[in-house]
C-alpha cells in the first residue's frame, strides 16, 4: 500500500486483526519519505510484515517510473533503519521454495539445505559457498513469491503506455460496486502467464492498456480468494487463502487501494483439504 | 519552381489582412490576433471566408459550397491554372503543419464558442481524401458555389431523409453541416462515374493542401481564396465521416474535446489529451442512455448503517436509576481498555469495528442471563467472519438451560427409539442377519459449566446482527475437529464436508475450534488465580486435577521484564482437552449402574486395558507447552523497546498463529483473531480411510467342498448301513468281525 496513505489504509484492512502499532506507524511515517528521497523512488509502498519466532521483518517496495519493473526491497527491524534487499534470482526462489518453518527473525540466520543433491553441494563448495541459504535470501524469496502469486491491483488502476511502460491511471475512478465483487476486475501485477493463452475471441474484448495482466479469476485452485465487503460495506477486502495474511483492499468509486501482508511468510500448502 | 519553404508566401501575408477587412464582427471574435503573431496571419484566410456574397457564412454554408463542388467540377477540370503548380506543393508543408500548431493558442476566444474548432482543422490529413477534382479555377468555383447552393436547395427534401437516417445521434449533430456532409456524400458517386480513372485524392495534386493557395507565380495578385475554401471543405468533409462503428465523427468530437479542454483548463493538457478524448465519448454514450433508467441501487452501506445504528440507541423506557444500576454493576467487559493494550503491539481490528463489538456484547448482556462476558475473538471465514463473545449464564439460568437441553434430547432419543419400534416390527418375518460390529461407546459430552464446555459461546457475523448461541461442543467434535483442517464459510449451518467425516455443521465445527484454542491459549500471569481451598479433595475423582479456581486476593502485579523474560510466569488457566476429547477423564467402559450387569462382565477384561489419560493440570506454566518441532510454543516481546517503562507485555501463541495475550499490571487478556486454525509445520495430511476389512473367518463349515462322487456316496451309504447293523447286531460278534474283514477288502 502507498506509503502517503499508510495510516487510513491500514485501519481499512484492520479487520484481520494483524497491523501495527501506535509507535510502527508513527516510525514509518518518518522514515518511509526518507527512503524515497534517499533511494530517489518516485513512490514508497509499505509491503508489510514476515513475523519471525524472535523478531518481525518490515518490508517496504521502492517504485521507479515504471510500475511494472522490477520493485526495489528494503527490509528493517524497526521501522526505522532500512537495508535495500538484493533482487530475488531464480535459484535462491528455488532453494527457499523448499525450505519450511517459521523465519527466526535473524537476517543473518543460515538454514541447511537438506535436500540439496551431494553433486550439487559439491559444487557449491567448490565455488567458496556453504550449502546453506541465509535468512535474509530467503526473505528476498518469500517477497518475490508473494508479490509474484498475490499482488494484485484493481483493474483499469494501471495503463500501459504506447511504449511499453506502465503507469498509474490518473483518470482511475476505482471499480463500481458491482464490479468491485468480481474477481475478474483485479489483476496480478507481474508479467502475465495467462494472458497469452487466450482465444482471440476472449482477447478481442480486451482493451490493451488495461487489460495487459492476468486476472483472478482463473486462479488455481479455484476459491484461492474471498471477497468481503466489510466495514459496512464500504471497503471491498480480498484475502489471499494461499498466502494467509495478504489482504487488499479498494474503496469502491475511489482511488483507494492497495495490499498488504502480515504473516508468517509460509505458503498455505493445506489449501486444496481446506475449501 | 519550389520556393524555400520557411518562407511565407507574400499572397497570403495580403490576403490576411484582406480577410480580417471582410470579415464580418460577428463571424470571428478574433481579429487583433494577426498583427502580432505573424504566422497566424498567414493562415488567417484558411480561417474565414472574405467572400462579401456569402450571405451566412458559417460552418453549413459553407458545408453546402462542398456540396456544390461535387456535382459541378467535373467539367472545369482541364481549364485549371492551378495545375501545372502540383509539384511545388511539397516544400510547403512545414508551413502547413506550423499553422496547426499555432493556431489552438489564439488568445481572446471564447471557450464555448461552438464554431471556432472548426478554424483548426484546416489540414486535411486523410488518406481518403474525398475524390474531389483536383484543379480549380476562380470561374468555375464561383458557378459551383451558386451551382452548389442551388443543387442543395434542390435536395433539400432529400437531406432531411438522410436525416432520419441517424436517429440515434445526439440532437446537435443534426444540424445543417451534417446533413449537408451527408448529402455531398450522396452527390460524390454522380462524380465517380463522371471521373471513374481517377483514384483517391492525393497528397500531391493541388487542391489538397492549403499551402498550395500561398504558392503563385503571380505574387503580386490577390490570389482568390476559393482554392484555400476547396481544401478546407475537402478536410472538414473527411472529418465529418462518421464512424461505421459509432455514429461519430472525428469533426464533433474535436470540437467537443477542445470545447471541453477550454471549458476545464487543465494543465498539462496535452499530456491527457488521450484520456480527454475518452471522456468525451463517454459522456456522449452516458447521454444517449438517458432513456433507459438504472434501477434505483440499494447499497449495502445501507442496509448495514442501519444495523449499527440500532446499535447506538438506547432500549426504550431506560430511566436514570437503571442507568445507576448499570454503572454499579454489569458484565459488560471493557472492550475498549483491552483493544488499547492489544493495539501497543499492533494487534487487533479497527477502533470502530472494535466498539460496534463493545455495543453490540452490551445488547447481549441485556438480553441474556450473563454473569460473566469477554469478547473471545475473531475468526476469519470465506464468505463472512465471525465474532465471538464467551459467556457464562447465572447459576439459575444454567440449570434451566440444562434442562431444556436435556429434554431436547430426551424428546429426540424418544423419536428415535420409536422409529426403530416401527421398522422392527415390519421387518419382523424377514430379518437380515445382525452385525456383530459393536461401535465403540460413545464418550458423554461434559456438563455445561465444566470443561470443555465450561463456557457458553455466542457469535455473530458483524456488530448488530444477532448473536447466536453455539450448541456444547461434544468429545467426539474434539477429537475429528484434530484431525482435519477446513475453513469456515461464515455460515453456521453449512455442513462440513470432509474425512473423517465431522459429527455436526460448521457450528459444531466451529464450537470445536473454540475450546480448542481457548485449552491451549488463554493464559494469564501466574499468581493471579489460585485453586480453591475446599475443593482439595476433588482430585480423586478426576484425575485431571481441580477444575476451578478463584481469583488470588493477594496478587501481586509482575513486572514487565519478568513477564517477557520468562514463560513460567505465565500460567493456563483452561483445563487442557485430553485426546479423548474431554477435559476430566472417563473410563468409556464404566458403566452405570442401570445397564445390564452381564455386559459389564464381559467387558471387565478390555477395560483393564484402557489407561487413564493425565494431562498437565490447571495453571500450569506455559513454558512447559511443547513446542511444534523446532517452533516454540509461545513468543513473547515488548510492545515497544523505546519506551520501557510504558511496555506491556505480549505473548503471541506460533501453535495457534492468532491468539495473543497481554499482561501489564493486574490487567490481563486474551484474544484470537485468526483463520481458526493450528500451525503444522508438515503439510495436512487427510487421515486415510481404515484398511478394507475381512469378510468372514474362513473355516471348514463355509468352504465349499467338492460334491462326493457315486462310489463315495455309495461307501458312505453301505458305510452307515453296516454302522446301523452292528447296533443292532452287537450281541453278534463272529459276524462283526466277519464284516471287518470284508471292509478290509
Amino acid at each position: 500500500m502507498d506509503a502517503a496513505s499508510l495510516p487510513a489504509a491500514l485501519d481499512l484492512v484492520a479487520s484481520g486483526g494483524a497491523g501495527l502499532s501506535p509507535e510502527k506507524r508513527a516510525a514509518l511515517g518518518a522514515s518511509l519519505p526518507l527512503l524515497q528521497r534517499d533511494y530517489r523512488f518516485e513512490r514508497v509502498w509499505f509491503w508489510g510484515r514476515i513475523q519471525g519466532l524472535r523478531g518481525a521483518y518490515y518490508i517496504a517496495e521502492g517504485l521507479g517510473p515504471d510500475r511494472a519493473a522490477p520493485r526495489s526491497r528494503l527490509y528493517s527491524l524497526n521501522c526505522v533503519e532500512w537495508s535495500l534487499l538484493p533482487p530475488a534470482s531464480e535459484d535462491t526462489v528455488a532453494q527457499a521454495e523448499k525450505l519450511k518453518g517459521r523465519f527466526q527473525g535473524d537476517p543473518s540466520f543460515e538454514y541447511e539445505l537438506t535436500e540439496i543433491k551431494a553433486e550439487d553441494a559439491e559444487k557449491l563448495i567448490e565455488d567458496g559457498q556453504q550449502p546453506v541459504i541465509k535468512e535474509e535470501a530467503r526473505l528476498v524469496a518469500t517477497i518475490e513469491q508473494i508479490d509474484k502469486a498475490v499482488g494484485i491491483i484493481p483493474r483499469g488502476s494501471f495503463v500501459k503506455t504506447p511504449l511499453g511502460s506502465v503507469h498509474e491511471n490518473r483518470n482511475f475512478e476505482g471499480l463500481s460496486l458491482t464490479e468491485a465483487k468480481k474477481l475478474s476486475s483485479y489483476f496480478h501485477l507481474t508479467e502475465p502467464v495467462n494472458l497469452k493463452n487466450k482465444t482471440l475471441l476472449e482477447k478481442a474484448d480486451l482493451d490493451p492498456s488495461t487489460d495487459f495482466l492476468d486476472s483472478l479469476e482463473h486462479d488455481i485452485p479455484k476459491g484461492s480468494w474471498t471477497v468481503q465487503l466489510e466495514k459496512g460495506g464500504i471497503v471491498v477486502v480480498l484475502r489471499s487463502l494461499l498466502w494467509l495474511g495478504l489482504t487488499f483492499y479498494h474503496v469502491p468509486m475511489t482511488k483507494q487501494y492497495g495490499y498488504v501482508y502480515f504473516g508468517t511468510g509460509e505458503k498455505n500448502l493445506d489449501l486444496p483439504f481446506m475449501l | 519552381m519550389a520556393e524555400p519553404p520557411a518562407e511565407p508566401p507574400p499572397p497570403e501575408a495580403q490576403a490576411g489582412p484582406a480577410a480580417g477587412r471582410d470579415r464580418g464582427p460577428q463571424e470571428q471574435p478574433w481579429p487583433e490576433e494577426g498583427p502580432e503573431q505573424p504566422p497566424h496571419e498567414v493562415f488567417e484566410p484558411d480561417e474565414v471566408h472574405p467572400r462579401p456574397q456569402q450571405p451566412e457564412p458559417g460552418r453549413a454554408a459553407r458545408a453546402y459550397q462542398g456540396v456544390g463542388h461535387a456535382s459541378a467540377q467535373p467539367r472545369e477540370l482541364r481549364h485549371s491554372a492551378y495545375q501545372p503548380r502540383a509539384p511545388g506543393q511539397e516544400p510547403y508543408r512545414a508551413q502547413d503543419q506550423r499553422g496547426g500548431v499555432c493556431q489552438p493558442h489564439a488568445p481572446g476566444r471564447a471557450p464555448s464558442q461552438s464554431r471556432s474548432p472548426e478554424q483548426y482543422l484546416c489540414q486535411p490529413h486523410g488518406r481518403e481524401q474525398a475524390p474531389y477534382e483536383p484543379q480549380i479555377s476562380e470561374i468555375a468555383d464561383r458557378q459551383r458555389y451558386t451551382l452548389g447552393q442551388d443543387s442543395y436547395r434542390a435536395q433539400e427534401p432529400r437531406q432531411s431523409a438522410y436525416e432520419s437516417y441517424a436517429p440515434g445521434l445526439d440532437p446537435y449533430q443534426t444540424h445543417a453541416p451534417r446533413s449537408a456532409y451527408e448529402t455531398y456524400a450522396l452527390q460524390e458517386e454522380p462524380y465517380q462515374a463522371y471521373e471513374p480513372g481517377h483514384g483517391p485524392y492525393q497528397p500531391h495534386e493541388p487542391g489538397y493542401g492549403l499551402y498550395q493557395l500561398g504558392y503563385s507565380l503571380y505574387e503580386d495578385q490577390i490570389p482568390d481564396p476559393n482554392p484555400r475554401l476547396l481544401a478546407i471543405q475537402n478536410a472538414k468533409a473527411y472529418l465529418l465521416k462518421s464512424s461505421t462503428a459509432s455514429g461519430l465523427n472525428l469533426y464533433d468530437h474535436l470540437a467537443n474535446m477542445l470545447t471541453k479542454i477550454l471549458d476545464e483548463q487543465p494543465t498539462n493538457a496535452v499530456d491527457i489529451i488521450e484520456n480527454i478524448s475518452k471522456d468525451v465519448k463517454w459522456a456522449q454514450f452516458h447521454k444517449k442512455m438517458d432513456t433507459l433508467r438504472d434501477e434505483h441501487e440499494i447499497l449495502p452501506t445501507f442496509e448495514a448503517a442501519e444495523k449499527r445504528k440500532a446499535l447506538f440507541l438506547k432500549a426504550h423506557g431506560e430511566g436514570d436509576e437503571e442507568l445507576e444500576d448499570e454503572i454499579a454493576e454489569t458484565p459488560l467487559p471493557n472492550v475498549m481498555e483491552t483493544a488499547f493494550y492489544f493495539e501497543q503491539a499492533g494487534i487487533g481490528l479497527s477502533k470502530d469495528e472494535t466498539y460496534h463489538i463493545f455495543l453490540a456484547l452490551k445488547q447481549l448482556i441485556s438480553v441474556q442471563p450473563i454473569q460473566t462476558c469477554r469478547f473471545w475473538g475473531k475468526i476469519l471465514g470465506l464468505e463472512m467472519n465471525y465474532i465471538i463473545a464467551e459467556v457464562q449464564y447465572h447459576d439459575r439460568a444454567e440449570e434451566e438451560e440444562a434442562e431444556e437441553e436435556e429434554d431436547n434430547e430426551e424428546g429426540g432419543k424418544g423419536m428415535g427409539e420409536d422409529k426403530e419400534g416401527d421398522e422392527d416390527e415390519e421387518k419382523e418375518d424377514d430379518e437380515p442377519p445382525q452385525s456383530t460390529y459393536k461401535p465403540p461407546p460413545v464418550i458423554p459430552k461434559e456438563d455445561n459449566g465444566t470443561g470443555t464446555n465450561k463456557y457458553i459461546y455466542f457469535v455473530c457475523n458483524e456488530p448488530g446482527k444477532p448473536w447466536v448461541k453455539l450448541p456444547p461442543v461434544t468429545p467426539a467434535q474434539i477429537v475429528c475437529a484434530r484431525k482435519i483442517k477446513k475453513f469456515f464459510t461464515g455460515r453456521l449451518d453449512a455442513p462440513v464436508v470432509s474425512f473423517p467425516p465431522f459429527p455436526g455443521n460448521e457450528a459444531n465445527y466451529l464450537r470445536a475450534q473454540i475450546a480448542r484454542i481457548s485449552a491451549g491459549t488463554q493464559i494469564g500471569p501466574i499468581g493471579f488465580y489460585q485453586f480453591g481451598e475446599e475443593e482439595g479433595d476433588e482430585e480423586e475423582e478426576g484425575g485431571g486435577g481441580r477444575d476451578t479456581y478463584e481469583e488470588n486476593p493477594d496478587f501481586q502485579p509482575l513486572s514487565v521484564v519478568e513477564m517477557v523474560d520468562s514463560l513460567s510466569m505465565w500460567v493456563h488457566h483452561t483445563q487442557n482437552i485430553l485426546k479423548q476429547g474431554r477435559c476430566v477423564w472417563l473410563n468409556p467402559f464404566q458403566k452405570s449402574e442401570e445397564e445390564e450387569e452381564g455386559e459389564e462382565e464381559e467387558k471387565a477384561e478390555e477395560t483393564d486395558e484402557v489407561h487413564q489419560e493425565i494431562g498437565p493440570p490447571l495453571l500450569t506454566p506455559v513454558s512447559e507447552d511443547e513446542g511444534i518441532q523446532n517452533v516454540p510454543a509461545w513468543t513473547a516481546q515488548y510492545s515497544t523497546n523505546l519506551v520501557p517503562q510504558y511496555a506491556v507485555a505480549i505473548l503471541q501463541s506460533n501453535r495457534w498463529p492468532g491468539a495473543y495475550a497481554f499482561a501489564s499490571g493486574r490487567r490481563f487478556d486474551n484474544i484470537y483473531l485468526g483463520w481458526g486454525h493450528k500451525y503444522s509445520p508438515e503439510n495436512h495430511t487427510p487421515s486415510l480411510p481404515p484398511p478394507v476389512q475381512t469378510e468372514y473367518p474362513s473355516g471348514p463349515e463355509i468352504t465349499e467342498t467338492n460334491d462326493p462322487t457315486v462310489e463315495e456316496e455309495q461307501a458312505l451309504k453301505a458305510a452307515q448301513e453296516e454302522a446301523l447293523a452292528a447296533v443292532e447286531e452287537e450281541e453278534e460278534e463272529e459276524e462283526e468281525e466277519d464284516e471287518d474283514e470284508e471292509e478290509d477288502d
